[in-house]
């Protein structure tokens, strides 16, 4: 009776420990075939999903190995969750905004430099996925911002193709004659990553090597000519004009002429089919030509017992071949120079796109950078473009606090 | 023997060896709560005070102790951390202010309505309350988002009496600051300058909720109003008939009814609800999820800022830190709430061991007790 007892209670704690031992599971070896591979994407919608796994599982098949996609719900939340669970996905989209954070925090393989097409990704995507001098991963393609300019608008402003903005003074002139009552000539997100191109293209920088500059002369003249837009009744925010972002301002005809990335193409087509537009170059401020680039690179967790495989994996997806079947299924860019360059031939409306590349400089977003950005979009929201001396002095303040905590 | 020593330390005889069983009939409950609750508990406990990024497991020999850095850098040492920290707190602080009162109200006040007996369709009326409850909240963001974009349904009302609506959910402005400017008040009053409590000055702390947060205040109460309803109903319902007519016989109205009879009944049900209301909203996170840091950071919550910290900034400690501190927070308001709601008329504070109906006999002229003492009787006789 007692031995029953005690058997039993041998017997339960038994099988609390096998489920806990369940698990944790088995790493594998280092060979490029016969693996089984988990790839976590932030995927923009089922043509991204089924292009991404079509290409997988075509290398799958020439390599012998299965690759199963995963489309994330929030990429940022599963990745973290991957990590500290000690099983991240084999390879998965890195976000350029997290890129520096992952990659100080020692999350990432600096695999980039080891691949075979290493040297034809383009120079500005190379320098946005390299952290301390290292290449760390493949750029998967890239977006630049280019502005959009709606082509009826343009016609019955009286407007032609020598009148469209190649630098400041046109755009505000063509900004000007586009305002009209019902629609104001220029809009685009109140944010860092609109704004900082005209800080740029004013000669400004955030970040000069150990030292933040935000609030140099350069960058207060951008604000100051955005304000001047402003003052004159031709730039508007989408949240002044009732919509949730550039585009949909845009596509509702609320303004003539938005600043958006290659994205605003697929959003006009799904949701204001008529709007007929043309994507051209940002115009170059007094300090030259600039624009943000956006990208993700192809990630890979550090000391991946996976490593031969998945890199074998990026060197197919980076492919001139296989990121031009990426653009014609969902849009992209692609991210090497001759791979763009066909791109450019093959999409010509969306050239101004890649034009835009060659001078294309990163969003600031090393470790920390994100909430002094963030602090400086809330501040924009709430005071406005009229003081950029105060707005740029609290981003200069937070930014060099938070750049001192991420170089130690 | 030594076995047997014991069961009859614990009684022997027929009852020997029943403890033990027991505790093998606890066990799995036991090993639940330990493996899901404790050592999570513990764990993230651990993660506060450690520099854990969210590389591997937080026990591995690379993660140090920090003491209370993590707690430090939000609370006392100046910077973007604890101003964001200090807002979260301030616009949780308004949601919580607004939202539990008002919704226990509504929610009462619907109870109460739908508790009369002369009421037709009072099944309708109970399923279309307490649908919003059982619909999920992030299904309803969306809603409430179309509802109060700019153009949307509820602007397109208010234009409809001249109003010109606000943009709702991307509105950074307090309401009170609104109120402010709208008698002339553009800026803060010297008095009001000052940097108060978490890097937020006392002028931003009163800044009352942003119009994108009195949306989601709206939200809030639309929602939980109907599960709390139905508390106060079954509370309601356990209330006998005989003590209204006791009452009513006593020539009280259906005012003093209310506040003297039910208000004092349902004291239980009242303390549930409001419990449940401050953890809830203290907790707020799903509909702040869905909406993303729109409205210059006016609608994040300390629950938001902790999975942000973590998620986004591989800050895992200090999200750690926050998710506490907002744990003490609610220890301490619930606390606070609980002794606020405590019984205490005159003479009756110190009566803790007194038995019940020793209190109910001890009658004074309180209306209330007459219409128990009443109801009491009533309800005697309809048993004899």
């Amino acid at each position: 009776m007692r031995k029953s007892q005690w058997s039993a209670a041998v017997i339960a704690a038994g099988l609390i420990t096998t489920l806990a031992a369940c698990s944790s599971g088995g790493g594998g070896g280092a060979e490029a075939s016969g693996q089984e591979l988990t790839l976590l994407i932030g995927s923009s919608g089922d043509a991204e999903t089924t292009a991404v796994q079509a290409a997988a599982d075509a290398w799958g098949e020439e390599t012998g190995n299965t690759v199963e996609v995963i489309a994330a719900n929030d990429l940022v939340q599963q990745l973290g969750q991957g990590f500290a669970g000690n099983e991240p996905p084999d390879l998965f989209y890195m976000p350029w905004d997290q890129f520096q954070t992952y990659a100080g925090q020692g999350f990432l393989e600096p695999y980039a430099e080891d691949l075979a097409n290493a040297d034809q990704f383009l120079p500005a995507l190379r320098e946005q996925f390299t952290y301390d001098d290292q290449f760390y991963c493949a750029p998967k393609d890239f977006s630049t911002l280019g502005l959009q300019i709606d082509t009826d608008a343009w016609a019955a402003a009286g407007l032609t193709d020598a009148d469209i903005p190649t630098d400041w003074d046109g755009l505000t002139a063509a900004a000007q004659k586009l305002t009209t009552p019902e629609t104001v000539g220029l809009s685009f997100g109140r944010e860092y990553g609109r704004l900082g191109v005209f800080m740029n293209q004013a000669g400004g920088e955030l970040v000069d090597g150990d030292t933040v500059i935000a609030d140099s002369p350069e960058n207060v003249a951008g604000l100051d000519y955005a304000q001047s837009l402003i003052d004159a009744g031709s730039l508007k925010f989408p949240q002044d004009l009732e919509a949730g972002w550039g585009g949909e301002a845009f596509g509702l005809g609320k303004t003539a002429m938005v600043i958006e990335g290659p994205w605003i193409n697929g959003a006009m087509k799904n949701d204001f089919p008529d709007r007929t537009f043309i994507n051209v170059e940002l115009p170059a401020g007094p300090g030259g030509p600039s624009t943000f680039a956006f990208s993700n690179c192809w990630g890979i967790p550090a000391g991946s017992p996976t490593l031969d495989a998945t890199t074998d994996l990026v060197e197919y997806l980076t492919s001139d071949e296989q990121q031009l079947a990426f653009a014609e299924a969902f849009g992209v860019i692609p991210s090497t120079g001759s791979g763009s360059a066909a791109y450019a031939e093959q999409f010509p409306d969306n050239a101004a796109f890649v034009a835009g590349v060659d001078y294309a400089v990163s969003p600031v977003a090393f470790a920390g950078a994100a909430t002094a950005i963030t602090d400086f979009n809330t501040q924009l929201e709430t005071q406005g473009l009229t003081d950029p001396d105060a707005v740029l002095g609290g981003l200069q303040t937070n930014l060099q606090v938070a750049l001192d905590e991420a170089n130690g | 023997m030594r076995g047997s020593a014991q069961g009859s330390r614990r009684g022997g005889g027929i009852r020997r060896g029943e403890a033990r069983a027991g505790w093998l009939f606890v066990t799995p409950a036991i090993g639940i709560i330990v493996v899901f609750l404790v050592i999570p508990i513990g764990l993230a406990l651990w993660v506060s005070f450690s520099d854990w990024n969210g590389y591997q497991s937080p026990l591995n020999p690379r993660v140090e102790f920090v003491g209370l850095e993590n707690y430090a850098a939000i609370t006392v040492d100046p910077g973007l951390d604890q101003q964001n920290f200090g807002t979260s707190v301030r616009n949780n602080l308004w949601y919580v202010v607004f939202v539990v009162p008002l919704q226990t109200i509504i929610a009462l006040l619907l109870a109460v309505q739908l508790n009369r007996a002369v009421l037709r369709g009072r099944g309708f009326f109970r399923t279309a309350f307490y649908f919003p409850s059982v619909t999920s909240t992030v299904a309803i963001v969306i809603v409430f988002q179309f509802l109060f974009t700019a153009s949307g349904a509820v602007n397109a009302v208010l234009g409809f009496f001249g109003v010109n609506g606000p943009n709702w959910f991307n509105d950074p402005n307090g309401i009170f600051h609104n109120v402010a400017a709208a008698v002339g008040v553009t800026g803060p009053p010297p008095a009001l300058e000052g940097a108060g409590p978490l890097g937020v000055t006392w002028w931003d702390w009163l800044a009352g909720p942003s119009v994108a947060m009195s949306s989601l205040i709206m939200l809030a109460i639309f929602t939980t109003s109907g599960t709390f309803m139905l508390l106060f109903l079954a509370a309601l319902q356990s209330i006998g008939a005989e003590i209204d007519e006791a009452a009513l016989m006593d020539g009280s109205g259906p005012v003093r009814k209310f506040f003297s009879i039910t208000l004092p009944m349902l004291r239980p049900t009242l303390f549930t609800v409001l419990t449940l209301g401050l953890i809830g909203t203290w907790q707020v996170f799903d509909q702040i999820y869905v909406l993303g840091t729109t409205a210059g950071g006016t609608i994040t919550t300390p629950a938001f800022l902790a999975y942000n910290t973590s998620f986004e900034e591989l800050k895992w400690g200090q999200g750690a830190a926050i998710a506490f501190i907002l744990f003490g927070f609610i220890i301490v308001l619930t606390l606070l709430q609980r002794w606020i709601l405590k019984e205490r008329e005159p003479g009756r504070r110190r009566s803790v061991f007194r038995e019940p109906d020793a209190a109910a006999g001890a009658v004074g002229a309180d209306p209330a007790d007459r219409a128990l003492l009443a109801g009491a009787d009533t309800h005697e006789r309809s048993r004899s």
